[in-house]
């Protein structure tokens, strides 16, 4: 039936007249063979882009850069050391973030005046400085409070205590637990109300309510924030080089010093952070999809059905369904 | 018969306005009770005035002889406590106009929820007792789909199969068919005709005028938040007395 409307080529540009994919009923009307409008500004575009690429290619090619160095370099022991401690450090203080995060957030929306306006207060404070700011305060901490005295409980020297892993620590967590806290304020107030009245409805409490009903719900306007905030935070955990944190950046810096290859570790240290990144994008697809579960009709394919789709569909007509 | 539902100067206000302005009604066990009237009455503040999803302000509501929402002590009244509301709640069976079916479960899980995180029961048990209330609503081939992959009127149904799995003694229908096409309206009246006739309690606010005719046992029309007139729907739907319901009658029948 639709032979005659396959000879055209199949990549036709898609706002070229598509109707050649269309099926015309057997005599019905004729179907409709127009020559496609040419996008002469497409082409041209194209070979600008490409032009410039070339360029930059080009220019790389021709830079004083050891790339063998980078290479060397990539699996060095400390470099992959760094690269553990940012993913440490990274994971420890979304941890702590999301968690003081969800208290706020809950804090934030409770009839109570008192606990709403402090965590209002919080969130002023840490979202208003910036995070480095933050961190060298937490590293100074020290000048002004020289001793930790929770009275009976624990008792120490604050250099003791706030060693770089805990500024670093801190510093990235209470900071993100502000951003956080926003997040999970919106999640929750996206859910239906008559989520909540039916739960009650049912005789469930207002624990089992937000934690069965309404957090689940919530999930799926969090978690594609929270995905971005873990990638910013695997990035902005190269800030803790200023408290002396012994993390990714760092560490490819001491041997960029020492051995007068600046740029090649900086390229050692952005190949890690793509990776790492890169990798968390993957994840976070199907953390999403998981919380997508019941709100779309069927679930988006996942990276490995979308190309087995693709691999079984060749050859037949794209445009029946 | 005794009163499962009984309403003395019942008065609710939002803010400054006064929605409900003294209710006085009594619904009698076993009975189905129709709550008709033009939108901005008050009869669905009132419905929800039942499970104490509203607070009232003045006046004394009662449900199965015991006072909704407070204790009392003397002639002092005690505020009750959250955890005493829902364990009161447990015995109320609520369908709201817009289904509220909990979309990250599948159907049979809606029906499942209650009974398992509210009694504890076993979820094998909740289980099977769900897939029988969803075989009863006439959906059991639907009880692993998403409320998203169900038509309206089957929502509806596996929501009236969810309050049921509590095994309530009243049921609230809160304009149970109002937001449905047309041509779904029928499954769900037919689920609520079966229940009538198993003997539960209802009571029904909705604009099928036809279903309270069949099913209802008493009605009330209600405007401007005052109960304008009441009787048996038969009386009241063909020979209103007052001028409002008349007029009411005449627009939507």
């Amino acid at each position: 039936m639709t032979d005659n409307l396959d000879k055209s080529p199949a990549d036709t540009p898609p706002s070229g007249p598509t109707l050649s994919k269309t099926s015309v009923p057997a005599g019905g009307p004729e179907a409709i063979k127009a020559i496609p409008v040419r996008h002469y500004g497409r082409w041209a575009s194209a070979v600008i882009v490409v032009a410039l690429l070339v360029a930059l290619g080009y220019a790389f090619s021709q830079g004083n850069i050891q790339w063998h160095t980078v290479g060397d370099q990539l699996f060095e022991s400390s470099v992959v050391k760094g690269a553990g401690r940012t993913l440490l450090i990274s994971v420890l203080a979304m941890i702590v973030g999301v968690l003081l995060g969800i208290l706020l957030a809950v804090m934030r929306l409770s009839k109570n005046p008192v606990t709403s306006s402090v965590a209002w207060l919080y969130i002023w404070f840490f979202r208003g400085t910036p995070v480095y700011v933050q961190l060298l305060l937490w590293f100074n901490l020290a000048l002004i409070f020289p001793v930790l005295n929770l009275g009976p409980i624990y008792k120490n020297e604050m250099t003791d205590v706030m060693t770089p892993f805990m500024c670093a620590l801190l510093g990235l967590g209470l900071n993100e637990a502000a951003y956080m806290a926003e997040i999970c304020r919106a999640g929750l107030l996206a859910v239906d109300e008559g989520q909540t009245e039916a739960a009650h409805a049912l005789g469930m409490s207002h624990a089992k309510t937000l934690r069965r009903i309404v957090i689940p719900q919530a999930m799926r306007v969090i978690v594609p924030p929270t995905g971005n905030e873990f990638i910013n935070m695997l990035k902005t955990s190269s800030l803790v080089y200023a408290v002396t944190y012994n993390e990714l950046l760092r560490s490819t810096s001491a041997i960029g010093s020492t051995s007068y290859a600046v740029m090649e570790m900086l390229f050692v240290a952005s190949i890690w952070y793509l990776a790492m990144t890169s990798v968390f994008s993957v994840f976070q697809y199907y953390l999403e999809r998981y919380y997508a579960r019941g709100s779309s009709r069927s679930l988006p394919p996942t990276v490995f059905e979308k190309i087995k789709a693709n691999l079984f569909s060749k050859g037949s007509p794209r445009g029946a369904v | 018969m005794t009163a499962m539902v009984k309403a003395e100067g019942v008065h609710k206000s939002f803010g400054l306005v006064e929605v409900l302005k003294g209710i006085d009604l009594e619904v009698n066990s076993g009975e189905v009770f129709c709550l008709i009237g033009p939108s901005g009455s008050g009869k669905s503040t009132f419905l929800r005035c039942i499970n104490h999803l509203e607070k009232i302000n003045a006046g004394r509501l009662y449900v199965d002889g015991e006072l909704v929402g407070y204790r009392q002590k003397g002639d002092k009244l005690y505020e009750l406590k959250d955890s005493e509301v829902a364990l009161k709640r447990r015995d109320i069976g609520m369908v709201f106009q817009r289904f509220n079916l909990f979309p990250h479960m599948t159907a049979v899980e809606n029906v499942m929820e209650a009974p398992v995180q509210v009694k504890s029961a076993k979820r094998s048990d909740a289980h099977h007792r769900a897939m029988e209330l969803l075989d009863r609503v006439g959906l059991s081939d639907k009880a692993g789909n998403y409320p998203s992959q169900l038509s309206g009127g089957q929502q509806q149904r596996v929501a009236i199969a969810r309050a049921l799995a509590m095994d309530p003694k009243l049921m609230l229908f809160d304009e149970p068919t109002s937001a449905l096409d047309p041509e779904l309206v029928g499954d769900v009246l037919d689920v609520m005709r079966d229940l009538a006739e198993s003997g539960m309690t209802m009571v029904v606010v909705t604009h099928e005028m036809g279903f309270a005719r069949e099913v209802g046992d008493s009605l009330v029309f209600m405007d401007g938040g005052v109960v304008v007139e009441s009787g048996h729907p038969r009386d009241v739907l063909t020979d209103p007395q007052h001028e409002r319901t008349k007029s009411f009658l005449s627009k939507v029948l």
